[in-house]
């Protein structure tokens, strides 16, 4: 390995580690579910794409190189999936802060649901609307 | 590059200990999700920042795993919940029964 790689591999990966410090520090701050999803995705599809790339380039051989690119593309398809679920599930079980949000297209007047619409469990029927503070 | 390694493996266990800390505290079982989701994603780039700095690709395969099982873990439980959630609905569409969410409950007590 020549220098200039390594090089480009360490800043890969300090960038990357930096990514997972970073979520932990948002994990540990924000205030609900949704702002902890966006802090904690950070190293999901980012930090594990730039590591991923600074172990290829580390690493020597073809089937380290394939292995690693398995595993950031996995990541690339798997977490709009399940970040998808969980914050469906966390906006149904009221584990979002209704007063931080600027859109909610949900929750709107004349769009809730009282019924159950949709195939999955997590579609079941969101809460009755507070009453509003006058 | 001593300097670089001691770096990078003291951001990636701060990382680690700070995901740590919000799944033992996080109010609700989604915080617990996020964080666990979070805590194997910081685990799999510790084992491939350590593949990288000794050159030695042993724990590659463990990368895939680790991988699979974070989306695996992660959906399962989002799906579980939402399974409870339906179970606590009455017939008329009002769900009776439902827990008080964590938020509420912290800021009512």
């Amino acid at each position: 390995m020549t220098g200039s790689s390594d090089v480009v591999a360490f800043a890969c990966l300090l960038a990357g580690a930096a990514l997972c410090l970073t979520a932990g520090l948002g994990l540990v701050r924000f205030p609900d579910v949704l702002s902890r999803m966006h802090a904690g995705t950070k190293p999901q599809v980012l930090g594990v794409l730039l590591v991923m790339v600074g172990g290829a380039i580390r690493l020597d051989g073809w089937t380290n190189v394939w292995m690693l690119l398995l595993v950031a593309a996995f990541q690339l398809l798997t977490a709009p999936v399940s970040a998808h679920l969980i914050s469906r599930v966390a906006y149904r079980r009221r584990h979002v802060r209704r007063d931080l949000l600027l859109v909610d297209e949900y929750g709107g007047p004349g769009r809730q649901d009282a019924r159950y619409h949709g195939d999955e469990p997590g579609d079941a029927p969101p809460e009755q609307p507070a009453p509003q503070p006058s | 590059m001593t300097i670089v390694q001691v770096a990078l493996y003291a951001m990636i266990g701060g990382g680690a200990l700070l995901a740590l800390v919000r799944l033992a505290r996080g109010p609700s079982l989604l915080d617990r999700v996020v964080a666990t989701d979070t805590l194997l994603v910081i685990i799999a780039a510790g084992l491939a920042v350590h593949a990288a700095l000794t050159q030695d690709p042993t724990v590659v395969p463990v990368l895939v795993v680790v991988a699979l099982l974070a989306f695996v873990g992660s959906v399962s439980v989002a799906r579980y919940v939402g399974g409870m959630l339906l179970r606590s609905g009455t017939g008329d569409g009002r769900d009776l029964g439902l827990p008080v969410a964590a938020e509420e409950r912290e800021a009512g007590s």
